[in-house]
């Protein structure tokens, strides 16, 4: 590598209009937000949906710019592999923001409720609510005005199971369009892709169709107490992560129908391919310590 | 750190990437030099410092006597909360940023950061997210007065309705956090230059490295509670409420899960800071090169596993305080491992004392005795009695203000003639230090006496017997705030006018910076220089 160049790229306006658009999303969302809760009118919406409209003027605008600068072959190996560990911290740091939510359902799960229910080392912390008994499902809160508990939760073994092999499905399938791609089969990448999207699209219904019916007929709501809270707020980060994942591959697939990626250098590919797995991996930890455990 | 001989490639007039800074404020907007965004940090950092300061003074004003005088307590709480915001996330972290912007290109051999459009975009978001911050201060019901620490449910229940910016303002400055730590470590593991292996990096790039790494790990979990925060206030979850089986302490686990590996994102580059300014001045190498290393990676992967020691007294089991108490008092052992090593350093050295050194110098002491207070509070049962007292501000303020601060100050003083091109005003430097220094303990030592004999903090008012030393640390902080005006001067004049500064600048300098003219060119290298 001695004596070759770096290569550094040219200036550019998409940094700082991305910082225009996360300032308008952040105070817009928040403005909302306070004014929805507070129930009165502002012009929070406005701000929202415009710091939106930046948003994606800035994804269009600064995706085209680099898939041109990598067409023009301007992106060394170097910054193929910066582009490659930027993308796995991402990740990881995308790990850690789960494992937040996870903590916090197990913390709750181990010592919290149990403490409120008398049990173990804190449990004078009973006396708050003397009657209150732990149970995991938490369907009995301790004040169950305020926190009316459901009176059901999921069955793992229906939708949740078929969601998982859906997941897993996924998973492999979007490997084996990877494989095409390196073979330059390019008839398969774009079959196997779209069976991709196709497995994850069907897995957002699902979460839908559960959504629907905790809401409905489980009286399951954000509003029913911790096992409500950890459940949707896991689940539904989760399903976020799906969807963005899932206009990720379809951008990709795009891509292929333009004759995007060579054998060689596809790191846009690869870089969603890796979300993908996470996005999995994430749903086996949620599969197994939500629904099931 | 071993001895660094570079061989510098001539640099071509015609190689295209070696062109100067564009012309007006699109330079400023859009770009992508690690300099340009470095400076622009570090001014932002001097800037929010001015602003925590104000407020610190406005604090110690109030405090100056028992009894209420100038503020009113609701918002004597916003301005507690809001220097602490704005010190930790806003003066100390981008100067950290900042720093490693400027250097760790340099230092490694590198054109500039890896990823220099992400770069940009990570300096840009913090206006925007503190412009939302200090605007709370004008909302009705004024600004967040919950504590830096935002304990719910003070933070949830019983917080004022810009609680909310507060929370969205958090998230884009975590964003900017894991941007720029991404872009640290891609840029120390993927642009060293060839022969720069791992352990013959300079220890500031070594400290980057494990404070980036901690970074990415614990911001996450920052926006995870911020967003649980969010969900009770608004959306009826009860993660933070006992009455649905949620739990207040839940809060505090999981902030100080971030909080703690946080400190450390403020301290572990000092330690990388003060580890280069020392050899130069003693004019010998780092004593114990590789065990600073070993020590500054084992200081942090124990901040994982600590963090319940900031809530000994908030009633967790036994077998909890235990724990937590023991993994506490480790630390001390790789911390005394490197104090132990800048002393060794310093022995039978060739010392001279100029500004840097003098910062350096103060930290090494100033920073021990943060340390030990450290110790004293991470005694459980000895906690109960200190906690939430003034003698925890005295502890992480002497960690915080003659430990991060003066590391960020001996930082500038040191590496300012490789920015500007021009010799230091030693004069002023000195000055700037000897007010500071004295400054500093006027303001924080008597925390320590008011703090044992149990005067509360975020309190503005206070019992009779506390009155002198009050007042004592009063006239402190007047000393120690108005002197940094001496520092923006000397800053000012030194990047205006001054001697023409050599390449080397400090006679006992060593590495790839001290290599580069003064001032460094607008890109570092535009070829792979070798080290061998």
């Amino acid at each position: 590598m001695s004596g070759s160049t770096y290569y550094v790229p040219e200036q550019s306006k998409w940094p700082i209009l991305a910082s225009i658009a996360l300032g308008l999303l952040a105070y817009g969302a928040a403005m909302t937000i306070t004014s929805m809760t507070a129930d009165r009118d502002s012009i929070g919406p406005w701000i929202l949906g415009s710091g939106f409209l930046v948003l994606f003027y800035v994804i269009f605008g600064w995706f085209k710019d680099q898939i041109r600068e990598e067409a023009e072959g301007l992106h060394s190996d170097q910054l193929d592999r910066s582009y490659r560990q930027g993308m796995l911290w991402f990740i990881f740091s995308e790990v850690m923001f789960f494992a937040a939510f996870f903590g916090a359902l197990f913390y709750v799960r181990t010592f919290a409720v149990p403490w409120i229910g008398g049990e173990g080392a804190k449990g004078v912390t009973n006396m708050l609510w003397e009657g209150f008994s732990a149970t995991w499902p938490l369907l009995q809160t301790p004040d169950m005005k305020q926190f009316p508990g459901a009176e059901a939760v999921i069955d793992p073994w229906h939708l949740p199971l078929v969601n998982t092999i859906l997941l897993i499905t996924s998973s492999v399938t979007i490997t084996f369009a990877h494989h095409a791609l390196k073979e330059q089969k390019r008839q398969a990448l774009e079959a196997w892709l779209a069976a991709t999207i196709g497995l994850a699209v069907v897995f957002l219904y699902f979460q839908a169709v559960e959504y629907h019916e905790a809401y409905t007929e489980l009286g399951l709501t954000l509003n029913s107490g911790i096992y409500g809270a950890t459940f949707f707020m896991l689940t539904g980060f989760h399903g976020f992560h799906v969807m963005l994942g899932t206009t990720m591959i379809f951008v990709m697939l795009l891509r292929c129908f333009d004759g995007a990626f060579s054998p060689e250098k596809h790191f846009a590919f690869e870089a969603v391919a890796w979300y993908w797995h996470f996005v999995d991996v994430v749903w086996v930890g949620l599969f197994l310590f939500v629904y099931i455990l | 750190m071993a001895t660094v001989d570079v061989d510098l490639p001539h640099v071509k007039e015609d190689d295209p990437h070696h062109h100067g800074p564009a012309r007006g404020l699109g330079r400023w907007l859009y770009t992508t030099n690690h300099k340009d965004i470095g400076s622009m940090y570090l001014i932002f950092s001097l800037c929010m410092f001015m602003i925590g300061g104000i407020m610190a003074l406005i604090i110690r004003a109030e405090l100056f006597q028992p009894g209420l005088q100038l503020v009113e307590p609701n918002f004597f709480n916003q301005m507690t909360t809001m220097h602490g915001l704005i010190m930790v996330f806003g003066a100390v972290m981008p100067a950290f940023v900042g720093l490693a912007n400027w250097m760790i290109p340099m230092q490694v051999g590198a054109p500039d950061m890896a990823l220099p459009r992400m770069n940009n975009w990570s300096f840009w978001i913090l206006p925007f997210a503190f412009l939302i911050l200090l605007s709370s201060l004008f909302m009705p019901g004024g600004a967040p007065n919950f504590g830096w620490t935002f304990y719910a449910p003070l933070s949830t229940t019983y917080a004022p309705e810009s609680v909310t910016f507060f929370i969205f303002g958090v998230h884009i400055m975590g964003a900017s956090s894991i941007m720029g730590a991404i872009n640290i470590i891609a840029t120390i593991l993927n642009m060293r230059a060839p022969g720069m292996t791992l352990l013959k990096m300079p220890l500031f790039v070594w400290t980057w490295l494990i404070t980036a790494f901690l970074l990415i790990a614990v911001m996450p979990v920052l926006a995870g509670v911020v967003t649980m925060m969010l969900m009770d206030i608004h959306f009826g979850t009860s993660f933070f409420n006992a009455a649905g089986g949620g739990d207040p302490v839940l809060f505090q686990h999981v902030f100080w899960f971030f909080g703690h590996p946080e400190v450390y994102i403020m301290i572990l580059p000092a330690f990388g800071i003060i580890s280069e300014i020392i050899p130069t001045f003693a004019r010998k190498r780092l004593f114990g090169y590789a065990s600073m290393v070993y020590a500054v990676a084992s200081i942090a992967l124990l901040s994982f596993v600590v963090w319940a020691h900031h809530m000994f007294t908030v009633g967790m089991p036994l077998v909890g305080e235990v724990f937590f108490m023991f993994a506490t008092m480790l630390i001390a052992v790789p911390t005394g491992v490197k104090v132990f090593n800048w002393v060794a350093t310093m022995f039978r050295g060739s010392l001279t004392f100029e500004t840097p050194m003098l910062f350096a110098l103060a930290f090494v002491v100033l920073f021990t005795i943060g340390g030990f207070s450290g110790l004293m509070l991470a005694i459980a049962p000895a906690d109960f009695q200190y906690h939430d007292t003034y003698f925890v501000v005295a502890h992480f303020h002497y960690v915080l203000v003659p430990g991060a601060i003066f590391s960020i100050m001996a930082a500038t003083y040191y590496w300012l003639p490789k920015w500007t091109g021009h010799q230091l005003n030693e004069t002023m430097g000195k000055i700037h230090f000897w007010l500071s220094f004295v400054g500093v303990n006027i303001t924080f030592f008597p925390m320590h006496f008011v703090g044992l004999a149990g005067m509360p903090r975020r309190i503005p008012d206070y019992a009779l017997q506390f009155a002198d030393f009050n007042s004592m640390a009063s006239v402190g902080a007047f000393i120690f705030g108005f002197s940094q005006l001496v520092f923006i001067y000397n800053v000012i004049q030194n990047v205006r006018v001054g001697e023409k500064a050599t390449a080397q600048v400090w006679e006992g300098a060593q590495g790839l910076e001290w290599t580069l003219p003064s001032p460094a060119p607008y890109h570092t290298f535009s070829t792979p220089p070798e080290v061998k």
